[in-house]
């Protein structure tokens, strides 16, 4: 049994969560990986644990992951495969139901684990609810989320590198790729966001809730609220989350003076791992937390902030 | 309310013959005996849940006898009456134990379930509107009635509520005006303290000479619990503990379905400890081993709460107006020691229907002969022989109340020659709260008993959030100095989905209201001491979604 | 320019849906069922584009139980001409949709398919990119905006930590993100005159497409709880168990 595995990249790094899939793809078998772009990301690839061969495929058709190209390469590969693997990211996401589709197959995304070569659990309704799934397809298309699984080392492979094409598929004129517009401010996407620092109405006022602001920029984090921060105009509802709001599901997620409405959880219950400060230790958010501080978040935010700071 | 001054090039308008709002029991049914009388009559319901059923709460036991006469066949056409009332039984709870009242069908044989249903009313009232399709009654859930129009002192319709205007009164891009629909003849059938209803009581005066309205608040939970636990159509009710002897209230617990049981709590609401929380009264009795038996090892599937109208016959007002008239609990049709309004709801709107009817054919303004209609039908009788039992509740409290209902009920076979009146409208009923004692409420544990926040969240009310407020204080000033300064703020207790909060009650304390939350229920309109709360319609097709089985 | 706009129907998105208690599935019976909401937003794009000229027809085709005819209703209420309705059980899968649709597509010869991104029920996140696989037709997907021009779509998609603007060869198939509209309210009127309009009733079968699943579901769960909350006493403590027990620092 061998696995493909689509090793996406950004800035010249393989992402997480393809690293992510590679551990998913370790648990079927023989690991390949599959880089389109730079010759030095696909030395990269060589180099991560577990990955015993490196496709190589170049080209400017591949250059933004452009799925029309890129289903065509991973087709034309796709006969000396059992599994076919990609993050459930943006690219993951794009590309490989459309390689599905050309190989006659039902995929199945957002894989949180793998229970055997064909059965895999997959999060339904929103996280709702766990399907366990058995795929009757000859291959199994998957993309994995990346916060189910361990990112493989990038080092102690070493994988050989080959180098792959696929004409017909860079030919045809689809879709042309005009512009990339990054977020510009420092704060990323709640969405998308690897930390989310949130806020309550424990922040008692739209001044006070700046005080998340150092604690965001030393994470790199997003910066979120409960639906009471934002009525209280704290902050605007572009931050809510919650049922009505965002939903996230980042690494780490910090809830500052959030009581835990049922309303907020529902947006954020998915997050790997929880924080919660309150000076209520029976606030309801210290149920759904993994870790919890009964204390004054007021005290708490700039004693982390110097904690972070040092280290 | 909307008086001749509609100059809104934008606002389109739909003509009926009868325009229906409110898709409960009595406005489907008025629909389908309205198309059942004459084809030629058009009729429109409109509905502000999402879909018919989105706002139905009820136990719910009912007598099919309004339905057999409206739909002969609903047992062929596959009504969803499937759990016959097998056993009945009521108890008096003590805090750890419980009498059953023997003899029930001579001492309550209003209470006699024989031949009766275990029901999900929701479920009821999805069949009706089919029926009611099928009789070419136009169904428009998800449209709240905002506004009753009147010219020249007729109701000539109503008009649906505009969509798209943000919190702060703007309007937004998807802004969309809302709609007139004109009729003949309007029928209120908002169920318990329908907004409009208020509006028409008001304009025409309809309640004088009445007893002012009581009320009870109903706070539901649907359970599925082991088959083996299951005994479909066993009916429970409980009055006593927790209640004191001054407030009216009991449980009920039914087994029907596929393993599905419904529990739940009213709260007569002219009670007068600020402090009473119907929400956690309605929690704590689940922990009685009388309906923990049944519970037990099930798990909580939905959650939902509604005000009813408690006051029988006394507190009805004129049913009828120039252009329409109201029906069901929105008239105020519900036999409360009967524990039942279904029936109730479905025949006056029957009545009112062919009231309407015989109105539009003699082309007469209002359909005026519904009140003797009503009269002269089983729905009068019936209502006028349990005239005195809440009332008897009310003026001597539960213990001495049930031993004059049961001498109301045996010796005198609800024909006492005199009727007892309400005093009191129930907003006026609170005490100070420094005179009065918090009760003592266990915290949730999870498993039987469950906070505010996650009971609301089962009831899947959704609001858009950028929009006006649609729980109006009329004046904070007034909430600091009566419901804060004197009450505590009884509004965050009576409550059952957490909509009224306090902030800072230290220092300033101030009302939030969290109009997300709101479950339609309408107690905060009925029970604010200085009657300062005033519950409108949100965006059509707010508000809980409940499923079927509520 | 023709437009077609796949729509699902789905279990209403304020209600969490409770997983059956034999773990066979999700309940859904007695529920309430809307059109999925990022399907709405498709509906709404192609009913825009029309309104300001550029597509002279918007086609919406529902594949599923007879009750799907509901949600075409509300499609054509908000705009829509009229509506396919494609017979089969109840939330096929992708695949099987996707090769529906292309049958569809020869039908009706659209120049643009709009389809929700995923449907909130399954989450799947596949039917556009593969009709658009088995079409052989450029593709984009979680798009946010969409400008028509010279026979092609120049569209901004959703990408993480930004946007991507892309230019596709119509014919193309693009999915719906959040932020694509704000989908209009159906108006009464518009519902009236949605009652009229035709809803073209197909069976799966007759198209020769094989519905069959390939994904049996074995079982249906609810997440697991989480692990008691580990409360710690200083912020020291706190960093050094994110740090070395967590992992996310």
């Amino acid at each position: 049994m061998t696995a493909l595995v689509l090793l996406d990249h950004e800035n010249g790094h393989i992402k997480k969560a393809a690293l992510s899939a590679v551990t998913a793809a370790a648990d079927l078998g023989e690991v390949h990986g599959l880089v389109v772009g730079d010759a030095s990301v696909a030395q990269a690839a060589a180099s991560i644990a577990g990955v015993t061969r490196v496709l190589h495929a170049q080209g400017a058709a591949y250059e933004h992951f452009l799925a029309e190209p890129l289903a065509s390469l991973i087709v034309s590969l796709a006969s000396q495969y059992d599994h076919i693997i990609a993050a459930a990211n943006a690219v993951g996401r794009n590309v490989l139901p459309r390689v599905a589709a050309l190989l006659d197959v039902q995929p199945i995304p957002d894989v949180v684990a793998v229970i055997e070569k064909d059965t895999f659990i997959r999060p339904i309704y929103a996280g709702n609810a766990l399907a366990t799934v058995r795929s009757t397809d000859a291959k199994k298309v998957l993309t994995i989320r990346g916060v189910a699984f361990d990112a493989a080392a990038t080092q102690g492979g070493s994988a050989t590198i080959e180098n792959v094409a696929d004409e017909k598929g860079t030919e045809a004129d689809f879709s042309r790729f005009e512009a990339v517009h990054l977020t510009d401010s420092k704060r990323p996407d709640l969405e998308a966001a690897r930390v989310v620092v949130s806020g309550g109405r424990g922040m008692q006022s739209e001044e006070k809730f700046h005080i998340l602001d150092p604690l965001a920029d030393i994470l790199g984090a997003a910066i979120g609220a409960s639906r009471a921060a934002v009525d209280a105009g704290f902050v605007s509802n572009e931050c809510q989350i919650g049922q009505t709001g965002r939903i996230v599901a980042p690494e780490l997620y910090m809830a500052f003076g959030i009581s835990g409405a049922i309303q907020h959880l529902a947006g954020m219950k998915d997050s790997r791992v929880i924080v919660a400060v309150n000076k209520d230790p029976e606030a309801p958010i210290f149920q759904a937390a993994d870790y919890g501080m009964v204390a004054d978040l007021f005290d708490v935010v700039p004693q982390l902030v110097t904690a972070l700071t040092k280290s | 309310m909307t008086e001749e001054n509609i100059n809104d090039s934008e606002r389109e308008s739909l003509i009926y013959d009868v325009v229906i709002v409110g898709g409960g029991p009595a406005g489907l049914a008025a629909a389908i005996r309205l198309r059942q009388l004459s084809s030629e009559i058009s009729v429109c319901v409109i509905e502000k849940g999402s879909e018919i059923g989105a706002h139905i709460v009820s136990g719910a036991v009912i007598e099919p006898r309004a339905l057999a006469e409206l739909l002969p066949d609903w047992q062929k056409q596959g009504a969803p009456l499937e759990t016959p009332v097998t056993t009945e039984e009521m108890f008096y709870l003590t805090p750890t134990g419980q009498m059953r009242i023997p003899m029930l069908d001579k001492v309550m044989p209003y209470l006699a379930n024989h031949g009766n249903y275990v029901v999900s009313l929701g479920a009821l009232c999805r069949w009706l509107a089919t029926q009611a399709e099928a009789l070419c009654v136009d169904i428009f859930p998800g449209f709240a009635g905002a506004d009753v129009i009147i010219e020249k002192n007729r109701v000539v319709g109503i008009r649906t509520g505009d969509m798209g205007i943000g919190r702060d009164g703007k309007h937004k891009p998807d802004f969309q005006p809302g709609v007139d629909l004109r009729a003949h003849y309007t029928l209120f059938a908002e169920g318990c303290r329908g907004s409009l209803t208020k509006k028409i009581i008001a304009h025409y005066g309809l309640n004088q000479g009445a007893d002012p309205q009581t009320y009870g608040l109903g706070i539901k939970e649907v359970w599925e619990i082991p088959a083996e636990n299951h005994r479909p159509g066993l009916v429970q009710h409980s009055f006593g503990w927790p209640m004191d002897d001054r407030t009216y209230g009991g449980a009920w617990l039914y087994h029907f379905g596929k393993n599905l049981v419904s529990y739940g709590f009213v709260v007569g609401l002219d009670y007068t400890n600020p402090w009473l929380s119907p929400f956690e009264e309605m929690q704590r009795v689940k922990l009685h081993p009388v309906f923990r038996r049944s519970l037990e090892r099930g798990r909580r599937i939905a959650y939902g709460a509604r005000a009813l109208s408690e006051g029988g016959l006394q507190c009805i007002p004129r049913l009828t107006f120039p252009g329409g008239a109201l029906i069901g609990d929105s008239a105020g049709f519900l036999n409360v020691p009967k524990i039942k309004g279904t029936h109730t709801a479905m025949k006056s709107g029957m009545l009112a229907a062919e009231a309407v009817a015989d109105a539009y054919a003699t082309q007469r303004v209002e359909p005026a002969t519904f009140t003797d209609r009503v009269r002269h039908s089983w729905l009068w009788q019936e209502l006028h022989a349990v005239r005195n039992i809440r009332p008897a509740f009310a003026r001597f409290g539960m213990r001495a109340g049930a031993l004059y209902a049961a001498l109301d009920t045996m010796v005198f076979k609800g024909r006492a020659p005199w009727t007892l009146h309400f005093r009191h409208a129930d907003h006026e009923t609170l005490r100070a709260a420094s005179l009065c004692q918090k009760p003592f409420y266990p915290k949730p544990d999870g498993t039987l008993t469950f906070d505010r926040l996650s009971s609301v969240f089962l009831s899947a009310t959704h609001h858009e959030e950028d929009q006006p407020v649609h729980l109006c204080l009329k004046s904070s000033s007034l909430w600091k100095t009566v419901n804060w300064d004197v009450f505590k703020a009884p509004e965050t207790r009576y409550c059952p989905a957490g909509v009224y909060e306090v902030l800072d009650e230290e220092k300033a304390p101030t009302l939030h209201i969290n109009a997300q939350n709101c479950v339609h229920c309408k107690t905060c309109d009925i029970k604010d001491p200085t009657q300062n709360i005033t519950w409108t319609v949100p965006e059509g097709g707010n508000g809980p979604n409940y499923p079927v089985g509520m | 320019m023709k437009i077609l706009v796949p729509v699902k129907r789905v279990v209403d998105f304020n209600i969490k849906p409770r997983v059956k208690s034999d773990g066979s599935g999700v309940e859904t019976a007695g529920l309430k069922m809307s059109m999925n909401p990022f399907d709405e937003i498709a509906v709404e794009e192609a009913v825009r584009l029309r309104e300001k000229g550029i597509a002279s027809e918007v086609v919406v085709v529902s594949i599923g139980v007879q009750q799907a005819q509901e949600t075409l209703r509300t499609a054509m209420a908000m705009g829509a001409d009229r509506a396919l309705l494609v017979l089969s059980e109840e939330s096929p899968e992708p695949l099987a949709v996707a090769k529906v649709l292309m049958k569809l597509v020869e039908k009706e010869q659209p120049h643009l398919v709009i389809l929700g991104k995923q449907a909130i029920d399954d989450d799947m996140n596949a039917t556009g990119q593969m009709l658009a696989g088995l079409l052989g037709w450029a593709q984009a997907t979680f798009v946010s905006k969409i400008e028509i021009a010279e026979n092609r779509a120049r569209v901004h998609r959703e990408i993480d930590g930004g946007l991507e603007e892309l230019s596709l060869k119509l014919p193309a198939v693009i999915t719906a993100d959040l932020r694509l509209n704000e989908p209009r309210y159906a108006t009464l009127p518009n519902i009236m005159k949605a009652k009229k309009k035709p809803i073209e009733t197909l069976n799966a079968a007759d198209l020769g497409v094989d519905m069959m699943p390939r994904l049996q579901i074995l079982s249906v769960a609810e997440p697991a709880n989480k692990k008691a909350c580990v409360l710690v006493e200083s912020v020291s403590e706190l960093v050094e168990k994110l740090r070395n027990e967590a992992k996310v620092l």
